[in-house]
């Protein structure tokens, strides 16, 4: 294992279905305190390669390195989790037979063994943290109403707001803005810059407006493989990017 | 801290339904043991048996619904719990029928006698103490249920698959308690058992103590249940229920969660066939039948999943359903409880405790409609 400076650190992973090599020698460079827009057509494997860093899957070959000590490569979903990376789905996952509150009760980072649970009370700084996040994503309002009651855009801000109680040092988003409109992507992104301020960020989007409005550094998948690296003006005017989006 | 902890998930409904239970289990007892036989009041010992018999079986029916209704796993296999609890029970109660037996050994049952053991093998010892077989009526559930989960919980076998497999468990236990060499009675099981603590089995003051028995543990049952639900550790299990990999992502160890959930349930399970036993007077191996654990899942649909008053209300209405068909037209018991598979899952999907949720929401939606 190589011991780097970078937050996240991707060396020749590879992964296969069946003989379908969903990640190539892919290799990937997350500096703490970025973020990160990644791209790339359908099958290009954005989403597998989330699911190798969150430890949902595992790489045939490759390192996967996390805040320069963590082999991400051997540990599971819960323990990647507890070190300090977020995941947050495309379509919005919350949990619908509880309320707000204590969905992001459930999210607050800490407290994580089943026996510590059976006894565990809120604590002053719990609620404390509870209410300033219900105030963050505005929905102190709906605090006592169930999940599943939530309009899809709710579930969206509650989603962010769970990801906020989980303060990871890592978040990578998946299709923020799938399904969204124009004013709320814009918000989106927004939202997104002021979570960078303290968070490192990785997103994954189709949507090239959304790419554009956070304006940060872009990474282009194609077939497993990183095959373009820059600001969205240089990856657009690469070639290799232009045939691959527009086939050949 | 632990009284904080065991009041945290009553509610009032909770409250008083467990307060039911416990006057229903004093009452009936008592007027048992006060009233003459030739008063209104008067409730007759066959009657505390059958309402003892429910009330193990209501507690069997909460075990099922703790893994099924709050953590999302469905066993099929609850009956083997159930009747492992009750072969402990009985494994004490055949001790204690000493010399009185048929062949007049002191030592060996009869069914050793017969089948010429010539000492008690060693799974038998201490279980002339009925502390120690009450134990093990505990234990020795749980330690299956341990052992069960903690390979199918850490391997992720979920849903369909986990299901099979419990009730693949409860057919082996059952191929095996039928052998005669297992030492445990064979098909015959163990029966004719004379006494428990030194009071008669047939006598209707014990009757009336085990019908009480039954009830408190039942309301102390669901006291403990519905800690463990209200409590954090009950929020993080029904969201394993319905999001497990979410709850992953967010750095919960899932089987964990299941693991306690599934082994305290087998304990509850064996707890209540142990209860089961001195009150039927039999126990063999065709409790641990398939059909059995698949009738516990279901009084648990029929009273409502996913609450704990539903099961309890369930078991009772479909065990007395039984009794009283198995009487009047026995062939026609089979199709009725097939009958009522369909007709809960179609239009109860809640059960008979949500029944009331879904009157009320239909009237106020005819209101919604009607001003218009």
């Amino acid at each position: 294992m190589r011991s780097t400076s970078a937050l996240l650190y991707l060396s020749g992973v590879t992964v296969s279905f069946d003989g379908f090599k969903a990640l190539n020698n892919l290799s990937l460079l997350i500096e703490p305190g970025e973020m990160r827009a990644i791209i790339g057509p359908n099958g290009a494997g954005k989403t597998t390669m989330m699911d190798v860093v969150t430890g949902k899957t595992r790489p045939d070959s490759g390192e996967v390195v996390f805040d320069g000590r963590a082999d991400l490569t051997k540990l599971d979903e819960a323990n990647i989790a507890t070190l300090g990376i977020g995941r947050k789905f495309q379509k919005p996952t919350v949990f619908e037979n509880h309320t707000v509150r204590d969905n992001l009760l459930l999210a607050l980072a800490g407290l994580r063994k089943w026996h510590r649970l059976l006894l565990a009370q809120p604590t002053k700084d719990e609620n404390h943290r509870l209410t300033e996040i219900l105030s963050v994503i505005r929905m102190e309002e709906q605090q006592y109403m169930l999940g599943a009651r939530l309009s899809h855009g709710q579930k969206q801000w509650l989603e962010i707001g769970m990801l906020l109680a989980q303060d990871p040092k890592l978040l990578l988003v998946d299709e923020p803005v799938a399904g969204m409109t124009d004013v709320e992507t814009e918000t989106t992104a927004q939202v997104l810059r002021e979570i960078n301020k303290t968070h490192s960020v990785v997103v994954v989007e189709h949507d090239m407006s959304f790419v554009r409005a956070l304006g940060v550094k872009v990474t282009v998948l194609h077939e497993g493989s990183m095959l373009a690296e820059g600001t969205l003006d240089q990856v657009s005017a690469d070639q290799r990017v232009v045939e691959v989006y527009l086939g050949r | 801290m632990i009284t904080r902890f065991l009041l945290q998930g009553m509610d009032r409904n909770l409250r008083l339904f467990v307060l039911l239970v416990l006057a229903i289990g004093i009452a009936l007892p008592l007027l048992n043991q006060i009233m003459p036989p030739s008063s209104p009041f008067y409730v007759p010992a066959w009657l505390l048996q059958l309402i003892g018999k429910y009330l193990s079986f209501a507690l069997l029916a909460l075990a099922v619904d703790l893994v099924w209704g709050f953590c999302g796993i469905l066993s099929l296999g609850h009956g083997a719990f159930f009747a492992l609890g009750g072969y402990c029970m009985g494994m004490y109660l055949m001790r204690q029928i000493g010399s009185r037996g048929v062949y007049g050994n002191p030592l060996l049952p009869d069914f050793m006698v017969f089948l010429n053991y010539k000492e008690l093998p060693w799974f038998w010892y201490g279980f002339d103490n009925f502390g120690f077989a009450m134990l093990m009526a505990i234990l020795v559930p749980s330690l299956l249920a341990f052992a069960l989960g903690w390979f199918a919980f850490r391997s992720r076998v979920t849903g369909v698959y986990l299901s099979i497999i419990t009730q693949a468990m409860t057919f082996a236990l059952m191929l095996a308690f039928f052998r005669n060499d297992m030492g445990l009675g064979g098909n015959n099981g163990m029966t004719d058992f004379k006494e428990i603590l030194g009071f008669s089995v047939q006598a209707d003051s014990t009757r009336a103590v085990l019908c009480f028995a039954s009830a408190f543990t039942l309301a102390l049952g669901l006291v403990v249940s519905a800690a463990i639900v209200g409590s954090r550790f009950g929020k993080a299990l029904t969201a394993v229920r319905d999001a497990e990999s979410r709850m992953r992502f967010l750095g919960y160890r899932v089987e964990g969660y299941k693991l306690f959930v599934f082994v305290f349930s087998a304990a509850m399970a064996g707890v209540a066939g142990a209860l089961y036993v001195p009150q039927v007077g039999i126990i063999n191996p065709s409790e641990f039948s398939p059909a059995n654990s698949i009738e516990a899942v279901l009084w648990v649909a029929v009273g409502g999943r996913g609450t704990l008053i539903g099961p309890v209300i369930g078991a009772f209405i479909v065990n007395f359903g039984k009794t009283w068909l198995t009487g009047a037209l026995p062939e026609f018991w089979l199709f009725a409880l097939g009958a009522l598979f369909i007709v809960v899952t179609l239009l109860l999907p809640k059960g008979v405790v949500g029944l009331w949720g879904q009157i009320k929401a239909r009237s106020q939606a005819k209101k919604a409609r009607a001003p218009a």
